[in-house]
């Protein structure tokens, strides 16, 4: 006989902080439940018709006060789970320095992960337990959901833009993924597993895999038969803002704004260069969309920020 | 899902239907088919509806008997990977746009409001007409895409799948669910205008029934969201029959702004589908146990409330889609704050019952029923709307179950509770009430069977729409698919002994259930017009007893009727 | 008043209230409208939001002669709608009927030249896909619009003249009493298709020539 399981694993320290939401969230609604099931039976069982309980007018406490008295309860009640939910929404979207980044490639109907030191998994993903861990994920096609529920993680993967996921693995074992956005045909077969490892173990595995180029490197080869390298790297006619060391600064744009260099900036100004144009120069690039991939975005970015001096 | 059209013979009953003030009923006020379809009395179209929604639920319910089928095993057994992500798209599109949303409102709201408010008829009687033949030009555009090879793009037609990829019939199907939305805005301003300009002499606004206010709620609702659904649709339509690339990727074009343009209807779309069956379940509640509502005026602002705020908490339906942080916290909190007046309804429902004299008929079992399945429903939304559960919760069977309960397990219950409550009203026949109550705790135990195990799979992970799964969660499926068995008899059950009562069912009174509203105030089916002479008001509603003393068991009869004829 | 009974009809019991339920329901059905147009402007305006700069370059690719001379006819037969539907209420034959035929007429000019834009940029490859003119990807989105929302309004322009010419037909060989509400709520109707116009001139013709 299987035995029946009513709890998932709780594998991450996202699945912390959600199950004692749960739990907590749990009891109340559990309470609640209990408590209009048995004042419906109660009265309907009081009540009855032609029973002996006393009837006749309700009592003027009853009428009003209860009412206002509910619906005030209802409204904290509501206001505080909101309160603990939001904060913990908050907590997990907090910026931790120095993350494992692993680039994962949706397409129907299978995962690609890329290491950084460029290892390759397909429908895999090996991590090493207690690293701060972020996955910068995007689609090929469609739209795609990375689902972990070991480690209480959801996040869709669109076609065009980049989504992230944070957590931090705490437990060592395999770990079943879905894909959980309808996306077509074999969407129920989109799966794989993620094996988190001691650290020793992942350092160990991942010396064992055929290392690709790193994604660094394949975006510097990028960067030279896109051609980017005649403007941005100051040699050619035109004058474009150089990119060594611009990783993570603030940059004034020539409407005044300032933007923070991330990914979302790099891959704007690849795709659509003309609208953070930087102050001082002229808006002369062409636009790369639909002449770089998804993948080959993802290596750009990673050679810019490799440039020298790219740590803020 | 009455068979009543299905059955056909009243029309041409060899024993005419007198109301008991004699005169020929609606039913029998004129004979022959033109009569029925090209009929403008808001009765004969009640049924023309509800014949044409029985067709629907069987074809949505057979959808949803081939996915249980499929789900009793892990692997597929039965369905080619395509066959079911067709199969629940078919579930989904029919049963919510083509059952769950027309069901009470075009069912016993087109029957009951005029009657309810002490009209002759709606205020736009061939638009009424017109809005059925919308109906069923849709739905037959609906069933050609089924036919032809099906839709397979889930009933959220969520882009780039559905506009580049999709090699189904997307453009029938959406085509048709605009049209079935035109339907829906006809009948919505059809009742917005009768609530406001046909009400009796003074019958005032605080002196409506609840159902009229429900209904009044959902049709503002059906009328200023259902054109967005439209939009968002024609704009997919233009996608792939035109190559306009609204939403595509490849030319910086947003998939998330069909998302939010999508949801801007849908969600709404859940209150279109539950602010009806709150109003029928009130007139249960408080007809069965004697007693006056409970909060009456709190009653009414629940409804408005949920009517408005339903607006604003879309983007709940996305806490994983990518929008920004910001959205997704006050989304989180708007959607807590409308979980404040579900909750008013719940106490305020169980507080009618407070010193009642509560009798079980059938009608009462399906409205307890329905308040059980509809508040562990709707608490297991606050589970939902608190952003990090969701993104572990979301797109699995935690949220299928969710709204499984407040769309099968509230609306579904509602409506069968009100096909009981205003059967006798409708045929001017009385059912077996042993039988009738037989069904009701049927379904209950039935649907908690079908959809409770799919909570607990949902929060292990088991994701939604999927047709091959892993073995772990085999136990659940099993369990979830054997109660649907049951569910499926508590649903077939009705529709045989309520065709039976159309010919040996006894003769219904004028006001079986002793209840207090107008549609009561007439004979049993009413006659074409409704009313012998037209009802003036001098009451509120629900006056079951006096103010100052409980009801009494040894009188039955409600203490004031609304309503009496000038 | 034997004009006045023609046009009462179930369940009313006064002309009156009839026509305040007419007027009534047509102000809510153009609400419904008022929100499908307003959600795919606010489309287009996240669209905008997110494109400026290509949205601006395809924005000055519309014909805005075309455009102007539209919003003139339309912004007329605005004018004689409301003197049809007011001579209509006041049961004055002769004026229903001129302003009601030059409605038609001054429609029937908005979509002969909306006919010929569409022809010219069709030639000039406005329309999104294969051969598109401009080099821009998110070009063509703002065309994709352009091509909904002037489709969309046209759509809705016909359907105007459907509804006034059966009207007018029925005014004039007198099967539709003058009395009815019809008049009026096919002119708010009118009046509304109007105004999505004034909107849609300016974001998709003046836009881009700011």
């Amino acid at each position: 006989m299987m035995d029946i399981q009513l709890w998932p694993v709780a594998a991450s320290d996202v699945a912390t902080r959600v199950d004692a939401i749960v739990l907590v969230l749990l009891l109340i609604t559990g309470a609640i439940m209990t408590l209009v099931l048995v004042l419906l039976l109660t009265f309907a069982i009081r009540y009855r018709r032609g029973s002996g309980a006393r009837r006749g007018e309700l009592p003027e406490l009853v009428k009003k006060e209860v009412e206002i008295g509910w619906t005030a309860a209802t409204l904290f009640l509501a206001l505080f789970i909101f309160a603990w939910a939001a904060a913990t929404t908050l907590g997990d979207a907090r910026p931790v320095g120095d993350a494992l980044e692993i680039h994962v490639a949706a397409k129907q109907w299978m995962w690609k992960t890329q290491h950084p030191n460029g290892a390759r998994e397909i429908d895999a993903l090996h991590l090493p337990r207690g690293t701060p861990t972020r996955l910068l994920m995007t689609s090929q096609d469609v739209i795609h959901s990375f689902f972990v529920p070991a480690f209480r993680i959801k996040q869709d993967v669109l076609p065009g833009r980049l989504t992230e996921l944070r957590f931090t693995p705490t437990q060592t074992g395999e770990f079943p993924l879905y894909c959980t956005e309808y996306c077509g045909t074999l969407h129920a077969r989109m799966g794989g597993t993620v094996t988190v490892m001691e650290p020793e173990d992942y350092g160990r595995w991942l010396s064992a895999q055929p290392q690709g180029d790193d994604i660094g490197h394949e975006g510097a080869a990028l960067f030279v038969s896109l051609g980017c390298s005649g403007c941005h790297a100051g040699r050619g006619p035109v004058r474009a803002p150089g990119l060594a060391g611009i990783w993570g600064r603030d940059v004034q744009l020539a409407d005044g704004r300032v933007r923070r260099v991330d990914e979302s900036y790099l891959r704007d100004s690849i795709l659509q260069p003309r609208r953070d144009i930087v102050a001082g120069y002229e808006p002369q690039m062409p636009s790369f969309s639909g002449i770089v991939g998804e993948e080959e975005l993802l290596r750009l970015v990673a050679y810019i920020r490799s440039l020298p001096g790219g740590q803020p | 899902m009455s068979d009543i059209a299905a059955e056909g013979p009243i029309p041409g009953d060899a024993q005419p239907h007198q109301g008991l003030r004699g005169g020929p009923s609606y039913l029998t006020a004129e004979h022959g088919l033109a009569a029925w379809f090209l009929t403008t009395d808001h009765k004969r179209i009640a049924l023309l509806y509800a014949a044409a929604l029985t067709v629907f639920f069987f074809i949505g319910g057979a959808g949803a008997v081939a996915i249980r089928m499929e789900l009793f095993t892990p692997q597929a057994d039965l369905l080619s990977a395509d066959g079911y992500n067709r199969m629940f798209t078919l579930h989904g599109t029919v049963m919510v746009w083509f059952f769950l949303v027309p069901s009470i409102p075009n069912t016993f709201g087109n029957f009951l409001l005029p009657l309810m408010i002490g009209a002759r008829d709606l205020a736009f009687p061939r638009l009424n007409l017109f809005s059925w033949y919308l109906f069923v030009g849709a739905g037959a555009l609906l069933v050609y895409a089924l036919v032809a090879g099906g839709v397979d793009t889930g009933w959220t037609f969520y882009t780039p799948f559905s506009t580049a990829y999709s090699q189904s019939y997307v453009m029938a199907a959406a085509l048709a669910v605009v049209l079935v939305g035109f339907s829906s805005i006809a009948t919505g301003v059809n009742f917005i205008a009768t609530v406001h300009m046909l009400r009796a002499p003074g019958m005032t606004w605080f002196r409506l029934p609840l159902l009229v206010w429900a209904l009044y709620g959902t049709s503002l609702v059906i009328v200023l969201a259902t054109p967005v659904l439209t939009l968002v649709l024609l704009l997919i339509v233009a996608e792939r029959a035109f190559g306009l690339p609204i939403f595509d990727p490849a030319y910086g074009g947003d998939p998330l702004l069909f998302q939010h343009l999508f949801w801007f209807y849908s969600h709404p779309a859940v209150y279109i589908m539950i602010l009806p069956a709150f109003g029928v379940v009130s007139e249960l509640v408080t007809c069965f146990s004697r007693r006056q509502v409970f909060g009456y005026t709190f009653m009414v602002y629940a409804i408005l409330w949920i009517a408005v705020v339903g607006f604003l908490v879309w983007g709940h339906h996305m806490f994983v889609s990518g929008q920004s942080l910001f959205a997704n916290i006050v989304f989180s909190f708007l959607s807590f704050i409308i979980a404040v007046p579900s909750a008013i309804k719940v106490f305020n429902w169980t507080f009618t019952l407070y010193r009642g004299q509560i009798t079980f008929d059938a009608p009462m079992l399906y409205a307890l029923g329905f308040i059980g399945l509809f508040t562990l429903g709707g608490l297991t939304g606050l589970f939902l709307a608190s952003v990090p559960i969701d993104v572990h919760v979301t797109d699995t069977y935690f949220v299928v179950a969710h709204f499984h309960f407040i769309m099968v397990g509230g609306t579904v219950s509602a409506f069968y509770g009100g096909l009981h409550f205003w059967w006798p009203k409708i045929t001017g026949r009385m059912y077996p009430d042993v039988w009738a109550r037989f069904a009701a705790v049927l379904m209950f135990f039935g649907f908690c069977f079908t959809f409770f195990p799919q909570f607990i799979m949902g929060f292990l992970g088991m994701p939604r729409r999927y047709q091959v799964y892993p073995p772990e969660f085999q136990i659940w499926h099993v369990l979830s698919s054997s109660g649907a068995v049951l569910l499926a008899g508590a649903y077939l059950l009705p529709m045989g002994y309520l065709a039976w009562s159309l010919i040996w069912g006894e003769r219904a009174e004028e006001d079986p259930w002793k209840a207090t509203g107008l549609e009561w105030r007439t004979s049993s089916p009413p006659p074409r017009d409704n009313f012998r002479t037209m009802p003036a008001v001098d009451t509120g509603p629900y006056l079951y007893h006096p103010d100052e003393e409980g009801p009494r068991h040894d009188r039955p009869q409600a203490h004031q009727n609304q309503g009496r004829e000038t | 008043m034997s004009d006045g009974q023609e046009a009462l009809r179930e369940p009313w019991d006064s002309l009156r209230r009839q026509r305040e339920a007419a007027s009534f329901g047509t102000w809510l059905f153009l609400g419904s409208e008022a929100l499908l147009f307003g959600g795919l402007m606010m489309a287009f305006t996240v669209n905008r939001v997110l494109h400026g700069d290509a949205f601006a370059a395809a924005g000055h690719e519309t014909n805005v002669v075309y455009g102007t001379v539209n919003t003139l006819v339309l912004l007329s037969s605005s004018l004689t709608m409301a003197i049809g539907a007011e001579a209509a209420r006041a049961e004055l034959r002769k004026p229903t009927l001129i302003g009601l035929s030059l409605t038609i007429l001054f429609a029937l000019t908005f979509l002969v030249i909306k006919g010929f834009e569409w022809r010219d940029d069709f030639r000039e490859g406005l329309f999104p896909g294969p051969g598109f003119k401009l080099q821009e990807p998110a070009t063509e989105i703002f065309f994709a619009f352009y091509w909904v929302m002037t489709g969309l309004h046209g759509l809705h322009v016909t359907a105007g003249i459907a509804v006034i010419t059966w009207f007018t037909w029925q005014a004039w060989n007198g099967k539709r009493a003058l009395r009815s509400p019809a008049f009026e709520a096919a002119a708010l109707y009118w009046h509304l298709v109007d105004i999505v116009w004034v909107f849609l001139y300016p974001l998709l013709y003046l836009g881009g020539r700011a």
